[in-house]
């Protein structure tokens, strides 16, 4: 699984400009899908039939990451950006970008700049072009870039750019690929333009219509020095969501997650978020509403170019959503 | 002149008749369908029982304003703006209030009244107030209701350089746009949606794209132009007289890749000046259109204004005039490959 997490995290898929991820998990699932089809927002929608008693599940995890758009271009060749989903400031100088075609760039800020004054217009990034002209062979206004970062295994766990949601994307390559004649019908979802807002997954769920939304995303932890007080931590399990800014996770469906862990042994832990969402947000208010919850994967430093996730919790991921596939909903939802 | 009367006419969000039976007696003659929705959208339908695509062409009807939420014992009037305003721009203007359409201007303290720290800081709008000549409460209340609306009375006037200075460009461009276009001769499903409240959230855009079911949907805006003395250029949004501006991202959406190339290519071909918008602040009805149904493939193409949000903007009529061409072009390729398919 971990050559899986490389290729996925590996691939350039700033919000809006995903296809270079669908295509490589669409290569990935072709032989495991009963079905395979895109919508217009650009969501790939694999579906593995099940028995004719069972319910429609929509599993949904985004393949788009953070980034940047090139604002202008200056006449020695600078590039100025604006981000594209929630970007820290203090990651990003001294860090480097990539585009769509291959070339790197550096950000760093302007050299009268002070720490505390740091804003997004106040950085620049540096492709190595010495002139507009220069640069524009390589790159235009408009243009969408990622941050570069290589993957890592330490082990146990894993560090990359893009893990914020290409875990999640991989944990549903994995259990796809592990199931067989499942008792619900599956839609996995590979959303597009979470981070802008929810947007793909609220497309796909208006064409989908499931009995049940489940998303898969990663959640911070609050188990590093110092760390803001939350009760998840990295190596302890599949976090299952209560709530956060987008869901209050569907009573019966967190009781369900739950019941399935206890029983099948699958380590969990539940997971409280103060502030941000997941495509579960967009799911459950869709018509006339869905019942819905969301996995978590426990990550450190989201939305960073180095996220770290424990393999454990992936592991864990997987197995709850396999349990989900063949759980009988009945009285459920 | 077209644009003259609709800059003109007056259409706070939620407000919007005057503006909308204006377009209604333009698009008549055009349309084979005209309808106002539950909102107060207008569609104005071309071919609608024809086979696709379904293309909708969007502009808002309302602008920002300022609405009246009390009237003290000296027969001044408070107001709250709706839609996004700097109250910074708003001091000595002259505005027209309520359905008497009663003169006012909008007062503040004078300069030498002011203490030191006041004169330091701009004017909020609970300091500002709007005078119309009453002298008590009773004799404002003969001529302006509470929730009446007071609108900017900048004229529409043509200024040096091919440039035009008028109110409310943000959007009535888009709508002349769209009232022109409506008037191409194409052979699949055109719907001219006339929106509501943007200014106050993409209210009315989401509500009319549900209906129309478009295939695709370009997004007709005025947008900010911050080609001004004492901006760094990288921090202009758009730049007048560089033709219209295509965004690829804004705060409520990432344009579709393929549309905007297409848009691009085909302007370079037809040698149509066009810019991108370089900056992802702000949004339009794009947003709500966009993620409506299983998702509708949007561009949003906007003739620059600088001031906009304020009593007065301007513009530069070949920015217009571009935007114009470049959707009349992009609908004859689309009547091209209709007639292939």
């Amino acid at each position: 699984m971990k050559a899986i997490i490389e290729q996925l995290t590996q691939a350039f898929g700033p919000s809006g400009y995903e296809t270079e991820v669908t295509a490589l998990i669409r290569e990935m699932i072709k032989d495991q899908a009963d079905e395979i089809r895109t919508d217009v927002l650009g969501n790939l929608i694999a579906v593995k039939n099940g028995s004719p008693d069972g319910k429609k599940i929509m599993f949904a995890a985004h393949t788009d990451e953070i980034g940047i758009v090139i604002t202008y271009i200056d006449d020695k060749g600078f590039l100025r950006f604006s981000n594209v989903g929630g970007v820290g400031i203090a990651t990003l100088v001294g860090s480097r970008v990539r585009f769509a075609n291959g070339t790197i760039g550096v950000i760093y800020q302007e050299g009268k700049t002070q720490w505390k004054e740091l804003t997004l217009d106040k950085l620049y990034i540096d492709i190595g072009a010495t002139s507009r002209e220069e640069a524009l062979q390589k790159v235009r206004v408009g243009e969408f870039g990622i941050f570069h970062r290589d993957f890592a295994d330490l082990g146990g766990r894993l560090v990359s750019k893009a893990m914020d949601d290409r875990i999640g994307c991989a944990v549903l390559v994995e259990a796809l690929k592990r199931i067989s004649n499942p008792k619900n019908t599956l839609y996995f979802v590979f959303t597009t333009q979470e981070e802008v807002g929810l947007r793909g997954a609220r497309t796909a769920a208006f064409g989908i219509e499931p009995d049940l939304g489940v998303a898969l995303d990663v959640t911070l932890t609050g188990d590093t020095p110092e760390a803001f007080p939350k009760a998840v931590e990295l190596g302890k399990g599949a976090a299952i969501k209560v709530k956060d800014s987008s869901l209050i996770a569907h009573p019966r469906v967190k009781d369900l997650m739950v019941e399935l862990c206890e029983t099948k042994g699958i380590p969990y832990q539940m997971e409280v978020l103060a502030r941000g969402g997941t495509d579960a947000g967009a799911i459950h208010v869709s018509k006339e509403g869905v019942p819905s919850g969301t996995i978590s994967i426990p990550s450190r430093y989201v939305h960073s170019p180095s996220e770290m996730v424990d393999l454990g919790d992936v592991q864990a991921c997987v197995d709850l959503v396999l349990a989900i596939a063949q759980a009988d909903l009945e009285g459920v939802i | 002149m077209l644009l003259a009367r609709l800059t003109q006419a007056n259409g706070a969000p939620g407000q919007e008749n005057e503006v909308r039976d204006l377009i209604r007696a333009e698009v008549e003659a055009h349309a084979h369908v005209v309808k106002t929705d539950a909102l107060g959208n207008l569609l104005a339908i071309k071919n609608p029982d024809a086979p696709g695509p379904k293309v909708m062409l969007a502009a808002h009807m309302d602008e920002v304003a300022l609405m009246i939420v009390g009237i003290d014992g000296d027969g001044y009037l408070k107001f709250r703006p709706i839609g996004g305003v700097d109250p910074r721009v708003l001091v000595a203007k002259t505005v027209v209030v309520g359905s008497k359409k009663t003169p006012g201007v909008i007062g503040s303290k004078p300069i030498h009244l002011q203490r030191p720290e006041e004169r330091e800081n701009a004017f909020t709008v609970r300091e500002l107030l709007i005078d119309i000549g009453a002298k008590s409460k009773e004799e404002a209340e003969k001529l302006v209701q509470l929730g009446e609306i007071a609108y900017f009375t900048t004229e529409y006037e043509e200024v040096a350089n091919g440039k035009v200075k008028a109110k409310a460009l943000d959007d009535r461009v888009g709508c002349a746009l769209a009232i022109r276009l409506l008037q191409e001769e194409v052979s699949f499903p055109l719907i001219a949606a006339f929106t509501v409240q943007e200014e106050v959230g993409l209210r009315g855009a989401g509500v009319a794209a549900y209906q129309v079911e478009p295939d695709l949907a370009l997004i007709l805006e005025g947008t900010t132009a911050s080609d001004v003395p004492g901006t760094d250029e990288h921090r202009q949004a758009t730049a007048l007289g560089q033709g219209p501006a295509i965004t690829v991202m804004d705060r409520t959406v990432i344009t579709n890749p393929e549309l905007v190339q297409e848009l691009f290519a085909l302007a370079a071909e037809k040698g149509i000046k066009v810019q991108v918008r370089r900056s992802t602040a702000g949004g339009t009805d794009a947003g709500r259109i966009q993620l409506s149904g299983t998702g509708v493939k949007v561009a949003t193409i906007a003739v620059p204004c600088r001031y906009i949000h304020s009593p007065a903007s301007i513009m530069c009529k070949d920015d217009f005039e571009g935007a114009y061409q470049l959707v009349k072009h992009y609908l004859a390729r689309l009547e091209e490959r209709a007639g292939l398919s």
